[in-house]
């Protein structure tokens, strides 16, 4: 196996605040009865909660997010998601579910900085202002989807697909510019 | 003789002078002038020439209505014409130039169409271009087009930034006068999430310059302690600058903020476009003071009575020194008083009224002001500045009973309410007929999604014009002047004779008159939106903010019926003009569409590849080497994969996983053939219609387990379809247990095109990749050399072929291993046309070539793929309709050219006869067209009329220019027609 090669390799950029890609991140789909005990059952032999709607819950530096009212995404170490995917699907076995490695079809940003909601509120129609920590938005990023959430107190963690990851940071380097605050 | 007064001026700063130049002429003004205050205050009182006769145009008004003084600002690429300096900031440098002129301001050949106004009646246009027919395109056209459109265009590329951002509020507030002052403090107080915008650089709106008290304070000061109660409210976001440009649907209001307009240059994004969700918005828009229709209206120095006291109070410019006020109103007097306070002079003011008993006509009168009622003005004097005004009986027809001389005309028609927001998204007006203005009507607002009203109005926006009233509607106390009642004035004098109504003008940015609406009532014209497009009345860069309520009314008084009964035009976003860069925002050069790279683009762009958009992918065309053609290029990159083996990044390929227990009844409706039957671990080709049965997408499928399926798209149908399985899903077949995930972004998939493919597979090792171990139309999982790779035995190409996939973040390094270890072999990686190229030797389709959203799979001769079996599919029934069972459709066969040369992309073959709308009957077009290195000549695939039954016929096809080309009717299949080379 060769060393992963993320979207942008961990490219970053200083702005108002710092934005960058945070390198090969592993992320697996769930889909699934997520009220069902079996999901619940397989969720917790690996120490996670199913996530109520909107939430992404942080355990252990493993994130679990409920994407939509059938599927959740778990973020966990890059070189973890293929055991991970395997275990889930074994414990899964003979349940109507679905559970894929996506790690390489994502690319991860972090945007930091006291004013990182300010960048979000230039790509995203989405009320920022209004996110709790703990929730998770599925959005638009300008042109392409995206999806968001407060991973510290002053830090945006956001994800797009990878082919567009370019597209992504160059939105992230104009919007994070001195001088184009928004307050 | 406009000039900067000595002392005085609330907006400007005298310790921070700045320096501009006007058609090049050195000026100077303050901090806090406008452009226009500082081109009056540095005596330029001409600013411009009118759109149409050329006339000299000077400034109107103080604020967004200003119809004429518009300028050409900055230069080069910076250059932006139409300008309005009464809301342009003045900055350090700023070069402005007027507009519609040549060779200049004060001597301008177009002037003779002022001489010729009789010649350019309402409508000159459409009467005068009707005929000869040719002409409109040779002479007409080219002429109108010379002269036509306001100002100059920028010839460079826009070098500033613009950017876009998003807000969510509970309310919104448009309007930082008082009144929106005092909602924005009851929103806030109520703990709402609030914004306040104010369009201008300042708060309090126009009630500092008016006189009053509010709260039992003076409105300033009651203005400062609002602004620092809002200020401390965390809940209350305020922003100057900032237009609410446009109300829309479902509470959306877009906001137009002016960032750096004042700073060219500094980096800043210059114009910021808002998109806000407005749980409710606001509208405290003010009103606008309406002119009045004299002749001569429209004379540098004839200027609304309000602005003249704005210049004064706002910025200590003196419009002029002798100033005639012009009234049907008592605010007028309002002026007299700051021109009175000020120092000048105000020689007479002609009121409409047979009678004035109000308070300031009272104040102003016992001040010695010569009071004139019952009068009006016949004619302004002088031209390019007012010399004097000759007085006249508003009864009568402008008979001159007095002539006064004076360089300044104030006038004043009343005041209409800013009533465009309200009614951009439905919010209806009801007419005031004591107040003779259109304002908001409680009852019928702008409704949102529950129906209830997603607007309401305060202040002078609904009608409270005067300052009592205005802070009524908050339940705060306030005082000012009392008002009489105006007496409607829509033409001065009431019975002005033609020759006056020729020069009265309503629109003054489009030139027009009294005359020309009075001429399109009479030639039939009784809608107002009829009469706006043929007279033009209010269609400038204005949109009428003076003129429209002026122009109905004397359309009204020509059509006999009361102004309700005419109606207003419609109100249309935005406001005012806002930059297309805002629009635009983040979206250019780099990130003007997203594009999509696949994990080996790199690789592609560090060896030169020539780019073939595909959807959102930039896909390799071909690899010139150095000194090559691309056509070259594609054919040694045919060859070359024919003879020893190339590589294709195929990563852009759609990959959708389907899994559960009712995925194989998903894939057989989604699918024309049978997919529910697949064994584990084989490849089944496909195709999928949509529900009116034309063919869409087509692809390998390849069953992963007992009820897991991963089915391939074409590179720019993967999201569609995708989007096309989860509707089914969700909406149609909602009790399926199916899941599906798109995996397109997972995995890197290349291709391992050519004889030599085995062996270079076999180079890197792990995996039994023989035909006994890996079968054509089977997949297997395992480890290729060091990589998790799952690898399909599929051929688009006819050779022997394996498409490997394996996590992208591998991607690049599989790639440049397969490089490394196939150099002996003669790998060379080929791009899109020699894939396009080498699948039309093989006479495979191409969604997007051989289809076009009206093929079904029946007309390609791919009937093999369409289950007899099953009882439905999406496509199934529509595919029994009698049209698309009809013989004659036509039918996909190859085409061999007899000269051998390439029949032209898109070419039709020609029929007997013609069409009943004259046109040349057809029996055919091309699909794909190539030059086949491969065979030699010239070949296509094409769908022709009876094709299948009409071998070996040869039809001609249209060439270049008048040129035909004689093709042969062949078998679809080029190459390799038994299908030995893929199954080796």
């Amino acid at each position: 196996m060769s060393e992963p090669v993320s979207a942008l390799q961990g490219k970053s950029h200083q702005g108002f605040v710092t934005v960058a890609e945070a390198g090969p991140t592993g992320m697996i789909t769930i889909r699934g009865d997520l009220a069902g005990k079996p999901l619940a059952r397989a969720l917790k032999a690996q120490g996670l909660p199913v996530p109520e709607a909107r939430r992404i819950e942080q355990v252990a530096g493993r994130s679990i997010a409920w994407m939509n009212p059938d599927e959740l995404l778990l973020i966990c170490a890059h070189d973890a998601a293929p055991d991970l995917t395997a275990t889930l699907a074994q414990a899964l076995a003979g349940e109507h579910a679905l559970v894929a490695n996506v790690s390489d079809a994502r690319a991860l940003f972090t945007i930091r900085g006291g004013k990182a909601d300010q960048v979000v509120m230039k790509l995203s129609p989405a009320d920022i202002a209004s996110l709790p920590m703990g929730e998770i938005r599925r959005t638009r990023i300008a042109q392409v989807a995206g999806s968001f959430w407060r991973s510290g107190p002053e830090e945006i963690t956001l994800i797009s697909f990878r082919s567009v990851a370019g597209y992504v940071m160059g939105l992230l380097e104009v919007s994070a510019r001195p001088g184009s605050e928004l307050f | 003789m406009s000039t900067r007064l000595a002392k005085g001026g609330r907006l400007i700063d005298r310790a921070k002078p700045l320096n501009f130049t006007f058609n090049g002429k050195p000026m100077r003004g303050f901090a806090g002038d406008t452009l226009a205050s500082a081109l009056l205050g540095a005596g330029q009182v001409m600013v411009g020439r009118s759109f149409k006769y050329h006339r000299p145009r000077g400034i109107v008004a103080s604020g967004a209505e200003e119809p004429n003084a518009l300028v050409g600002l900055g230069r080069n690429a910076r250059f932006e014409p139409d300008q309005r300096t009464t809301t342009t900031e003045l900055f350090e440098g700023a070069e402005t130039r007027s507009q519609n002129h040549w060779p200049s301001l004060d001597f301008d050949i177009g002037e003779i169409n002022d001489r010729l106004y009789k010649f350019f009646p309402a409508g000159f246009y459409y009467k005068t271009f009707m005929a000869p027919r040719a002409a409109w395109k040779h002479l007409f056209e080219p002429i109108i087009r010379k002269s036509a459109g306001l100002g100059g265009v920028p010839k460079e590329a826009d070098p500033d930034r613009y950017e876009q951002a998003y807000a969510h509020c509970d309310v919104l507030v448009a309007g930082g006068g008082v009144a929106g002052l005092a909602a924005a403090l009851r929103e806030g107080r109520a703990g709402k999430r609030v914004w306040l915008v104010e369009q201008s650089a300042h708060w309090g709106g126009r009630t500092p310059v008016d006189d009053g008290q509010i709260d039992g304070v003076e409105a300033e000061d009651w203005i400062a302690a609002a602004l620092e109660e809002l200020e401390s409210l965390a809940n209350v976001t305020m922003r100057t600058r900032f237009m609410a440009a446009g109300l829309y649907d479902h509470g959306y209001v877009i906001g137009y903020e002016s960032v750096a307009d004042a700073t060219p240059g500094d980096g800043r994004p210059r114009h910021r476009l808002w998109r806000i969700r407005a749980g409710l918005t606001i509208t405290a828009t003010g009103a606008i003071e309406r002119p009045l229709a004299f002749a001569g209206n429209d004379v540098p120095g004839v200027m609304l009575a309000s602005a003249v006291r704005d210049y004064i109070v706002n910025w200590a410019v003196s419009p002029g020194d002798r100033t005639v006020i012009v009234t049907n109103n008592d605010d007028a007097y309002r002026t007299a008083l700051a021109l009175l306070d000020a120092g000048l002079t105000v020689p007479t003011i002609v009121d409409a009224r047979e009678e004035t008993h109000g308070a300031l006509p009272q104040e102003v009168k016992a001040r010695g002001v010569r009071v004139l009622e019952g009068r009006g003005i016949a004619r302004v004097l002088g031209r390019s500045r007012v010399t004097g005004v000759e007085i006249c009986a508003q009864a009568g027809e402008g008979g001159a009973v007095e002539t006064i001389a004076c360089d300044c005309v104030a006038m004043s028609g009343g005041w209409s309410p800013v009533v465009h927001l309200w009614s951009h998204c439905g919010g209806k007006l009801i007419w005031d007929e004591p107040r003779a203005m259109f304002r908001p009507d409680p009852s019928r607002p702008p409704t949102g999604a529950d129906g209830a009203a997603m607007a309401t109005v305060a202040g002078a926006a609904n009608g409270d014009l005067t300052l009592a009233e205005t802070m009524a509607g908050f339940g705060i106390g306030a005082c000012s002047h009392d008002e009489a009642a105006l007496a409607p004035v829509w033409m001065m004098p009431a019975g002005a004779t033609d020759a006056l109504r020729y020069k009265a003008f309503l629109d003054f940015q489009n030139d027009v008159k009294v005359s020309d609406v009075q001429l399109a009532a009479r030639e039939g014209y009784t809608s107002v939106e009829h009469t706006k497009r043929y007279t033009t009345l209010g269609m400038a860069t204005d949109q009428g903010k003076l003129s429209n309520i002026n122009g109905l009314a004397v359309l009204s008084d020509a059509l006999g019926q009361p102004i309700p009964a005419t109606g207003t035009t419609t109100f249309r976003p935005p406001y005012t003009p806002i930059s297309l860069g805002a629009i635009t925002g983040e979206a250019r050069g780099d990130l003007f569409q997203p594009l999509r790279r696949t994990p080996i683009q790199s690789w592609h762009e560090a060896q030169g590849a020539h780019w073939e958009p595909v959807g959102h992918w930039r896909r390799p065309y071909c690899y010139p080497r150095k000194g090559e053609s691309h056509s070259d290029a594609v054919g040694r990159e045919i060859t070359n994969t024919r003879k020893n083996v190339g590589m294709l990044d195929a990563s852009t390929l759609g990959k959708i996983v389907v899994k559960g227990p009712d995925a194989g009844r998903f894939l057989d409706m989604l699918y024309t053939n049978m997919m529910s039957t697949l064994p584990v671990g084989k490849c089944r080709y496909g195709l999928m219609c949509n529900e009116n049965g034309f063919l869409m997408d087509d692809g390998v499928v390849a069953r992963l387990s007992e009820d897991m399926w991963l089915c391939h798209t074409t590179s720019g149908g993967a999201d569609r379809i995708h989007g096309w399985m989860e509707d089914w899903l969700q909406c149609e077949w909602w009790d399926w247990k199916v899941y599906v995930a798109n995996l397109t972004e997972q995995f890197a998939q290349i291709a391992v095109v050519g004889p030599k493919a085995r062996a270079l597979l076999e180079r890197l090792g792990g995996m039994d990749v023989s035909k006994e171990a890996l079968p054509f139309m089977h997949w297997a999982e395992g480890k290729l050399g060091d990589f998790d790779a799952r690898i399909f035995r599929i051929s688009f190409s006819g050779e022997l072929s394996y498409e490997i996939a394996v996590p992208a973040s591998q991607g690049l390094a599989l790639w440049e291993t397969l490089m490394a270890e196939g150099e002996a072999l003669g790998v060379m990686p080929y791009g899109t046309e020699a894939l396009h190229v080498m699948r039309a030797e093989k006479g495979f389709i191409m969604i997007g070539d051989e289809t076009d959203g009206t093929v079904i799979p029946q007309d390609l001769g791919l009937s093999w793929a369409i289950s007899k079996k099953k009882a439905d599919f999406l496509g199934k029934r529509a595919q029994e309709r009698s049209h698309m069972t009809d013989p004659n459709r036509w039918k996909l066969v190859g085409l061999e050219t007899l000269d051998g040369s390439v029949i032209p992309d898109g070419s039709h073959a020609p029929a007997e006869g013609y069409n009943a709308n004259g046109q040349r009957n057809t029996q055919g077009r091309v699909t794909s067209t190539y030059y086949s290195p491969t065979i030699g000549k010239g070949i296509a695939l094409g769908l022709v009329l009876n094709g299948p039954d009409r071998m070996g016929e040869v039809i001609e096809f249209t060439g270049e220019g008048e040129t035909q080309i004689k093709a042969r009717i062949v078998e679809t299949c080029f190459y390799d027609k038994e299908g030995e080379k893929q199954d080796v």
